[in-house]
Parts: C-alpha cells; structure tokens; sequence
C-alpha cells in the first residue's frame, strides 16, 4: 500500500517533479466558483475605461454566490450518499459540517452584496473591489470550513482577514473608517502570529499539521499532559479567539465594528465569526476531543467572562453600532457553549446559531444602515426615536430580527438559544448554562430599548428610556468614544433627518426582507433547518 | 384527498394576511369579496374532504392525522403540528366553513360604507383561520393556539367600533372573562402531560389508564372551566350579552354558530376522558341545565333585540352542556349544528332589521316591521318556530333529542330543561312580537332616550345616536331615519338568509328517530364509541316526550304572542332583577373586582415602587458600576488592546502549565 507513494516519491526525487496530489474539484468547487468570480469581476472590470455599475457588479456576485450555493447542496447530496471523504492528499474534508459551513457562508455573501449594492449607490463608491472583496473573503471562510489541516485553516485564515481588512477601511470618506481597518490589522497580524506558533508547536509535539493524524497521535501516545501540545493549544485558542472576538482577545471588535461601513459590518460578523468558528469546532472538537479534560475549563470561563461581558457593557452603549458589537460578543459565549459540551449535540447547536445568527445580524446591519442616512454616520440610539412612524416597515423589521437575537419564541433565535443551552446541560455544564440564560436575559433589555424607542413618538423627549438611563447610573453620555465622533454633528444631523423618510432602497429592502423571512419562517418551522444542522457532522465526530 | 386539511386554515389565513398588508389598496367592495373568497373556498375543500373521509370504512379508517412538521421538540415534550380529521373534527369544519362564508358574504352588504370594511375582512378571516385550527388541531397545544386565535379576534371584533367607549370595554370584558377559562385550559393540559407525556389525542386517550377518578374528574372539570368561558356558561355568561357591541355579522358568526360552540365541541373531544368521571358529567349537566334556565329567564327581560338574542345563545349553549353531561355527545352535536342554522339566521335577521332601522336595536321602538320586511320576517319566523320547537323544524327534532336523553339520565334535570323549552318559545315570541307584529312605534317621536336607557339598566346597547363610522353612511342610503319607510338590505344580505331559512326547516332531517337505517349523525359514532349514553326509550315514550315538548312550545308562544302584540309596556313581567341578568354583573364585581382592585392598587403604589422597582434600579446601578468598571478597558489605543490579547494569552498558557505541573 505503501509502495505506490514512496515511488511516486522517488521518482519525483529522480527526475526533479513534484509528485501532484489527486484534486477531487468537487470538494473545493464552491471555493473556486467564488474566487473565479472575484477574478472574473475584478478583470472584467479592469478591461473597461470607465468603472463598472455597480449593478452588474451586484448581479454578477449574487450569480456567483448562488452558483457556489447549488455547488454546495450538490457536496450535500454527494455526503449524503457517498458519505465524508477527505481529499487533495488529506488536506481538506468534505463532510456534513464543512457543507453547511459553506451553504452558510454563500448565503450570508448573497445577502451583504443586495445589501451593500445601496450602501455603495448611496456613498457613491464606484469600482467593483468592495464585491470582489467580500467574495474573496468569503472564500476564506469556505476554506477554513474544509480545512482539515492546520496549514489550511491558516491560508483560510489569512484570507477571510486580509480581504476584511481591506472591506473595513472601505468608507474613504469617513477617518474611521481607516483607523477601525488599521486596529484590526495590527491586532489581527498579532492574533495570527500567535496562531501561527500554536501550530509550529502543535506539529512540534506530534509531528503533524494534519487534523486526523493529531487525533490519531493522541490517540496511540499517551503522553499525558504534554507542556509543549498544551502551549500550542493554549495559543490555537488564542488565535480563534481573537477571530470570533471572545473575552479578553474582543477588545477590537466594537471599534471595528463601529468604525467600518455597516454593511461590512454584518458581513464581518456573520463570515468572520462563522469561519473562525468552523475551524474551531473542528479542530478542537474533533482532533483534540482527547485532550478535552485540558481544554473545556479553560473555554468554560472564556464562555462565561464572553457572555456576561458581551450582555452587561452592552447596556451602557449609545451607538446602536457599538451597542451590537458587544451583544455579537455575547452572541459568541452562547456558540461557545456548544463547543465546550465537545459533543456531537454541543456542534450541531453551535452550528445552527451560527447559521440563523447569520441572518439576523446581516439584517439587522443591514437595517442599520438604511438608517444612518448618506454618510453613514447617524448610529445613535436616538436615531430610532420614532422610527416606526416615519418607515413602519424598518422599523417593523427591526424589532423582529432584535427580538430574535434575544431569542424570542417564534423566532429562530429562540431555537438557537435553546439548542446550545440544552447541549450544555447534557454536557453537564448547567452553572454556564444559567448564566447564559441570565445573561440572555439582561441582553432582552437592550435589544428592547431599541424596538420601544423606534415606537415612542419622537416629540415624547423624556420617555421610558430617559428613566432607563438614569437607572443604569447616568451613563447616557457615552465617554469611551475613542473614534471622536462629534456629538453635536452626529446630532444635527439626526434632526435633520426627522420627517423626511427616504424610501428604503431595493437591494437592501430586498435583503433585510430575506433575513427576516429566514428568521420568522424557520423559527415557526424549525425542522428542516435543525434536521440540516443535525446530518452536518465532523467527519471525526466525537 | 385527506391530506388537504392544512389547507382549511391555510386558506383563510393567507387571505387575512393578504387583507392585513394590501386591504386598504384593494378597498371596498373587493376586500370583503377575497375574505368570502378565501372561507367559500375553505368550504369546497371541507365538502371534497368530507366525502373522503365518508368513502373509508373500518373502526380506525375515518381518523387520519396529518402530521405537518414538528413544532416543538423539547426532550420529553414533542409538539408536531398536527390535524385530526375524523367525523367530529370534519362535521365541525363543515359547518363553521359553510356558515362563515354566508356570513362574510352578508357583511359585505352590512359593512357597506364602513371606513374600515377591509380590516373587518381581516379580522373575520383571521378568525375563520384560527377556528379551524382549533377544530382541526391533532393535540391540545394546536388546540389552544385556535382556542386563543378565536379569542384575540373576538375581542378585536367586538370592540371594532372602538371609538364606542362601550365597545372597547366589552372587548376586554369578552378577554378578560375569557382568560379565566384558559386558565382552566392550561392546567388541563399541564395536568394532561404529567399523566401521560404527551399532548396529542391519540396518545392521550390510549393512555388513559393513568388517569385516576380524581385525576381524571380534575383535568374535566379544568376543561369545563375553560369550556365555560368560551362558551358563556354560569358564572362566566356575562361577556356575551356585552359582546353584541360588535358588528352584528360578528355576533351572528362568533357570539352564536360558530366560537361559542368551541367549548361544546373542546367538551366531546375529550368524552373518553368525561366517561371516567361521573362527577364531572354530573357537574356539566347541572351546570348546563342551570345556564340554560337562567339565561332564559334573563332573555325574557331584554329589549335590546341583539341581547335577547345573546341570551338565547347562552341558554341554547347550556341545552348542549346538558347533552354533553348526560354523554348524549351526538345529540349535543345536533343541537350545535341546528342551532349554528337558526341563531345564525336569527342575527342576520336582526341585523337586516337593524340596518333597516337606521342602527336601531330597541324593540320598544319596532314593531309591525312585517309590512316592510318581507323577506327578513319570513325568514326570521322560520328560525322562530325552530327555536321554539315547534314540529317539524330542526329545533324541535334537536331539542327533542337533548330533552330525550336528559329524561332517561336525570329526571330533576329533564324538568329544568322543559321549563326552559316554554321559556324558549315564550322570549322570541315576546321578540317577535315586538318586532314584527303590534304598532308601528318608530313612527312616533320618542322620549328621550334617556328614560328608556336607564328602564332598560343593563342594556347600554348601541341605540342610536351613538356616532359609529358607518352610520353616517348607512342612515344616507337605507333606514328610517327621515327619509322614510325601512327596506330590505342588498341582495348579498339577502341569500344567506334565504339559505339559512332552508337549512333551518329541513336541519332536522339530519337526525329523524322514524327508521332505524336514516341515521347521518350514526357516524360520529366512532368518535363516542360505547361512551355514547343510550337513552333505552321505548318508541310510545318517544312520542309522548315529543308531544310534551311540542305542548310547552305551544304553551310559550301562546302566551308571548297576544301579550306582546298588544303593548310592550309591561314593566311588572320585566323585574329588575332578571333584567340586570339575575345581578351577576353586581355579583362580580363586589366579590372580585373591588378586592381586586385594592390588591392592584397596593401592588402598585407599594410592591411596584418600593420594593420591585428598588430592587431593579439596585440591579441597574450595579450593572451599570460594573460596566463602567469594564469600559475602562476600552481606551481605543491598540497597544492596550494587544496588552488585552497579550494577558489572556499568558493566563491561558499559566493554565495549561499548571496542568503539566500540578
């Protein structure tokens, strides 16, 4: 069996080739459906004089995510009746997870580019980058989905991050735009060096990059409490950590979510944390699943100090944008949950938070950004005074897609809290899986605010929410701006926007449409998405 | 063909939503003609199931669940949304589909000018929609998902001229009293799913073992409760006498055929469980035949037409509990479709002479509306003599059935119920009298209404003068008002009433005691099995309860009618006491809504204040210390948040080293 390799080596060695792996396409074929089609755009683009519209950039990116989508649903079919394989010499996999992480990722692509079609017609940006961007980054997180290497889930890495770095710093019209882009290279530069060294250490221990050889190594050797696998795992969580913006590596995640333009806002918290989290399970669910007695403490408080973190500073947030960075970092201790139960429950259920998460926060984002007005700038809370009497439906769309981030019954973010809650107290961990609940709780609050200011009258000055802020210790006044948004301008500008609604423009009336049909639809009818999540196994399932 | 079902509540449901977004752009007249569109459609689906199921046989062939997806998979508890369709479930549909199209289709002449006629469309389809899913529902929890449907769009249909202050209250009179009774609803199921594990029918009738007498007599006597607030029965009646503040097509579609029988049919569904407590029968008996009397007595006072006719309801709805306590389920279900037949035709009938009228509901000022109503007073004789019993209309075969089946289980409540049978005959004809027959009395200029309001205390109905949208619109075109003699309403309010006569005359053919081979009802038997009471009356006792029956109807209307021709100014036949509803009103409101109140007010101005809201201002001013503690981590300059990274970093490697070393 042997024989054949080792030959194929010898004679590379013997006239100077390189031996070429077998390629099966079909497991990478979303991938490269969606980079062909960032190349594609991107030198069509470049072939003409003048800049291309913006519409056929949008066409031609919707086209390329659904095609990459039916790519996906064929890998589906293929799993479902050949069962999961791992291809191109072990270094990816294509099973059940790895499938529905790319039917996430290519919808989520399909929304934000309806979705950001307006943003950039209403800014004005011209060129095709900021599509060709989000499908390259896209494609990032596709391949940390498959990865089943550590090498490849750091291409993957690299290149959902660089394409997202770029994405942030899209706005040329807003300084921080800019400065959000440049924190979030820097720490992400640094997060991924740390990465790489958990790697270098990992293959220093067992002699392998490779997902099931490390499970397999661990398996063979019972080398206990080995301090040279336990640093590289210690610095792997880092370097995820920091992707899905878990306490204490989040520290960016409100300025680069408030300083980058909101529809790639959306995007970064729907692609970045479902790629990172994709790896992430995999990698610590499925190679790792021996050393779990290690790792599961040391996630259980990360999940704790993400969740109470994530819900309490969120409550003193003026700016909506600000206000959904920490309720994403709750977002992140509720996924966490599903991956410290290590079990084959605990990841179906992160998965399926990750996927209705996903909608609900492109919508939301999306939402958010027809309100900020051109400029994209108005993001306080006051903005939503009375929205509901100038555009019921944002406003309608609003609270359903806030609601359901809370986790309201009849709605899929009711069904996600619920699974990941219920695989944490079948892994026995009920004291994470209470505070989650708590948690959950004060979260309801500010995500309520929101739907009560859109629907107080907006001459009504003092209402509820002035009694909630005194409460809350007179923290109205937000002080921990370091993006210096003038107050007084942001302000003017809110008044001037009052009485005059424009309507809410087609690509993202369109797109936030879908995200709250998704959201409603699925959280009355639970089941076909639940029964997608449960079949989307690791092919080393625990 | 079966597996059509979902279809039934899908249908009127996509029409409400429809109506919901787009009613105001499709506007009047086409709104109202897509909810009927939408219902009529129900119906043809209902009829293609209907034979469908006729053309299975077998013991379990004619019940089938259609099992649409699951709904709720929470460890133990497993909610699928699920229908049972089986010859109660399909013999409910049936009617309240047939009845509710007619209905929709007469709103659409009674509504005519309304400014909100497409949102009434909503509600009326909103309604149909939950109906049937409570009629449908495969388990409890599908169930009462209708069961709080029909609710929420009875309430917004009663106060739909909520710009009546007396509107908007009866609404939340109907809510409130109705919440009482979904109290009930809830424990039954709670209770239920202790026993058993499960909510679905099915299951819960085939693990009925574990139901013991007090188990059993307490999840009945629960549902009965909740049964009691649906469907107006002692002590939660009052609601439906002050829900007939809605459009009149409401109080003819929910207040009489089709909501308010949702207890009785809530009550049937669970006679497996009722035939293990014969306390419970006893209690719903009695109760049913008390309500009966009670409400009767109370409809003989009323001069609201629409009130008398509530009471009549409410009354009829205690001839069912009756049956349903003396397990007669089939004949309960008779009365239920007979009744659907002619109340319904009694509200249209009074809503065409109400929109005649010009929104006049006071009988006082009626009278000889023969002259001018022709086809409404033919029509309203016919649900007349069938309510009152008299042969051979479908109340009297009906009736006769419920009376039969109390005469062989109770004699006490046989008596009762008798009494009630004269007292049927004696309120419509008092009614028709009134109305129909004796002086023209709306011709003469009338005392101020004030003196007529406060003899007739309790019905603070809508006389005139209350300002509702579509009166304007309606006094201009139809009505006495001054521009002369009351006409008939528009031909779609006319049909139904046409339809609903027939039905009315010949309903009794559903059920004819003559030969034993016609018997349409007999498939519902597999519904009640061997838990159907038999009545063992020899055929000589049959003919002597009907003659009996058909005595006291006579003696009723023979009464009423010379009386009440000759003057309706009998105050000494009208005591306050049964004209106030026997004081009930009074009763509650000493007993629960003062304590009430003071309990309200204690909660609000102590516990809320000092205690809850200290309690969440404390939580709030912690939370916020704690997070103006954590913001401070947030500087905005990088080298921080990479000394952030840097830290977790070196705990998390501390930790694992301990790991190695420890």
């Amino acid at each position: 069996m042997n024989l054949l390799p080792s030959l194929a080596g010898m004679a590379a060695a013997v006239t100077g080739h390189l031996a070429l792996p077998h390629i099966d396409y079909l497991s990478i074929l979303p991938i490269m459906i969606m980079l062909g089609g960032a190349v594609a755009i991107i030198g069509w683009s470049s072939l003409l004089r003048r800049p291309l519209d913006v519409t056929w950039v949008t066409s031609l990116t919707v086209l390329t995510a659904t095609a990459a989508l039916t790519m996906s649903l064929f890998q589906w079919y293929s799993v479902l009746h050949s069962g999961a394989h791992t291809h191109i010499d072990g270094a990816v996999v294509m099973d059940g997870f790895s499938v529905l992480v790319s039917v996430l990722v290519t919808c989520a692509t399909f929304v934000s580019a309806v979705v950001g079609d307006s943003w950039l017609r209403r800014e004005d940006v011209r060129g095709p980058e900021y599509h060709v961007l989000m499908l390259v980054s896209a494609s990032g997180a596709m391949t940390m989905g498959v990865a089943n290497d550590l090498i490849v889930v750091f291409l993957g890495l690299e290149i959902l991050s660089i394409a997202l770095y770029v994405l942030a710093a899209f706005n040329p019209r807003r300084a921080e735009s800019g400065e959000a882009a440049l924190k979030y290279f820097v720490l992400g530069a640094f997060s991924s060096a740390v990465f790489v060294y958990g790697i270098a250490l990992v293959y220093g221990a067992t002699g392998t990059s490779n997902l099931p050889q490390i499970a397999d190594f661990l398996a063979r050797n019972v080398a206990l409490h080995d301090g040279l696998l336990l640093a590289g795992l210690a610095l792997l969580l880092v370097g995820f950590g920091f992707k899905i913006a878990a306490v204490p590596f989040h520290l960016w995640t409100p300025d680069v979510y408030q300083g980058s333009p909101t529809p790639v806002t959306g995007f970064m918290a729907a692609v970045a944390k479902a790629g990172g989290f994709a790896a992430l399970l995999r990698v610590f669910v499925s190679s790792f699943h021996l050393l779990r007695a290690d790792w599961q403490p040391p996630v259980w408080v990360l999940a704790c100090i993400t969740l109470v973190l994530g819900a309490v500073v969120a409550l003193l947030q003026q700016d909506i944008k600000r206000m959904l960075a920490y309720s994403s970092i709750n977002h992140a201790g509720f996924i966490l949950l599903g991956l410290q139960a290590a079990t084959a429950r605990g990841v179906e259920a992160s998965l399926y938070y990750l996927f209705v998460y996903s909608f609900m926060v492109i919508g939301t984002f999306g939402v958010i950004s027809v309100v900020a007005g051109r400029g994209d700038r108005d993001h306080g809370l006051e903005t939503y005074r009375g929205l509901a009497s100038r555009q019921p439906w944002l406003a309608g769309a609003l609270v359903v897609l806030l609601l359901a981030q809370a986790g309201v019954p009849f709605t899929t973010g009711f069904v996600a809290k619920l699974e990941v809650v219920t695989a944490a107290v079948h892994g026995g961990s009920t004291a994470l899986a209470v505070v989650a609940m708590v948690t959950a709780a004060i979260a309801a609050f500010f995500y309520l605010r929101v739907g009560v200011l859109m629907y107080t009258p907006a001459q009504n000055g003092t209402g509820e929410d002035g009694d909630m802020a005194a409460a809350l210790g007179g923290a109205a006044p937000s002080s921990d701006d370091p993006v210096l948004v003038g107050v007084g301008e942001a302000g003017s500008i809110t008044v001037g926007a009052l009485g005059s609604a424009p309507p809410v423009p087609a690509g993202a009336a369109f797109g936030i449409a879908l995200c709250v049909v998704v959201t409603v639809v699925f959280g009355i009818w639970p089941q076909p998405l639940t029964a997608f999540a449960h079949h989307a196994t690791l092919v080393l399932a625990p | 063909m079966i597996h059509l079902a979902y279809l039934l509540p899908l249908l009127p449901l996509v029409g409400g939503s429809v109506l919901a977004v787009g009613g105001r752009r499709l506007g009047e007249p086409l709104a109202g003609w897509l909810g009927t569109g939408t219902v009529l459609g129900s119906f043809v689906i209902t009829c293609i199931e209907f034979a469908a199921l006729l053309g299975r046989s077998g013991p379990g062939g004619r019940s089938v669940v259609q099992v649409l997806w699951s709904w709720i998979p929470v460890g133990g508890l497993q909610v699928h949304v699920t229908f049972l369709v089986d010859p109660l479930s399909m013999t409910m549909a049936l009617f309240v589909t047939g009845i509710s199209a007619l209905i929709h289709l007469y709103s659409i002449g009674y509504m005519h000018g309304d400014p909100d006629f497409p949102k009434f469309f909503t509600y009326l389809n909103l309604f149909v929609a939950s109906m049937l899913l409570l009629v449908l529902g495969g388990n409890m929890l599908i169930t009462f998902v209708g069961w709080e449907g029909v609710g929420a769009c009875s309430y917004w249909l009663i106060s739909f001229w909520f710009q009546r202050d007396s509107a908007a209250s009866a609404g939340k009179k109907a809510f409130i009293y109705n919440r009482v009774g979904d109290v009930g609803f809830l424990l039954a199921m709670f209770l239920v799913f202790e026993k058993t594990g499960s909510l679905d029918y099915r299951v819960v009738f085939a693990h009925l073992h574990a139901f013991g007498p007090a188990s059993a007599t307490a999840v009945c006597l629960l549902l009965f409760l909740a049964a009691a607030g649906k469907s107006a029965q002692i002590p939660l009646f009052p609601w439906l006498a002050d829900a007939m503040e809605g459009p009149t097509p409401v109080s003819a579609l929910i207040h009489a055929a089709t909501m308010v029988t949702a207890g009785v049919y809530l009550m049937c569904r669970f006679n497996p469980m009722l035939a293990l407590s014969h306390d419970a029968q006893l209690v719903v008996a009695s109760v049913g035949a008390a309500t009966a009397f009670v409400a009767a007595t109370i409809g003989a006072t009323q001069h609201d037409i629409k009130k008398v006719l509530a009471y009549s309801t409410v009354s009829q709805l205690g001839y069912m509990f009756l049956a349903v306590g003396t397990g007669a389920y089939q004949a309960a279900i008779f009365l239920m479709v007979a009744h659907a037949f002619y109340k319904g035709l009694l509200f249209l009938g009074a809503g065409s002479v109400i929109h005649a009228m010009d929104d006049e509901q006071d009988l006082l000022r009626m009278g000889n509306l023969r002259r001018y109503l022709k086809l409404t007073s033919a029509t309203f004789a016919v649900a007349w003599l069938a309510i009152a019993g008299i042969p051979p209309l479908s109340g009297f075969w009906a009736k006769g059935d419920v009376l039969d089946n109390a005469f062989a289980f109770n004699k006490a409540l046989w008596a009762v119920g008798l009494v009630t049978a004269a007292l049927t005959a004696y309120y419509l004809s008092r009614l028709m009298a009134m109305a129909f027959f004796g002086d023209e009395r709306w011709r003469q200029a009338f005392p101020t209404p004030a003196g007529v309001a406060a003899a007739s205390a309790g019905d603070a109905g809508a006389g005139t003068g209350h300002g509702t949208p579509g009166t304007a619109t309606h006094g201009a075109g139809h009505g006495v008002g001054h521009s002369g003699e009351p006409h008939e309403g528009p031909w779609v309010m006319g049909l139904p009433l046409v339809v609903l006569s027939v039905l009315a005359l010949l309903g009794g053919a559903l059920n004819l005691p003559w030969h034993p081979s016609w018997d349409p009802l007999g498939w519902l038997t597999p519904v009640f099995g061997t838990r159907l009471f038999d009545a063992h009356l020899s055929s000589s006792t049959q003919w002597v309860l009907g003659v009996v029956d058909t005595v006291m109807a006579l003696i009723g209307l023979g009464i009423a009618l010379p009386l009440w021709t000759r003057d309706v100014q009998r105050p000494r036949l009208e005591p306050a006491f049964l004209r106030r509803a026997w004081l009930i009103d009074t009763a509650i409101d000493t007993t629960v809504s003062r304590p009430g109140t003071l309990l309200a007010r204690f909660a609000a101005t102590v516990l809320d204040v000092r205690i809850i809201d200290g309690a969440v201002n404390g939580t709030a001013r912690l939370t916020g210390m704690l997070g103006s503690g954590l913001r401070r981590a947030q500087t905005g300059f990088v080298r921080q948040y990479a000394l952030g990274i840097v830290l977790g970093m070196v705990a998390l490697l501390a930790y694992m080293a301990s790991r190695v070393w420890m």
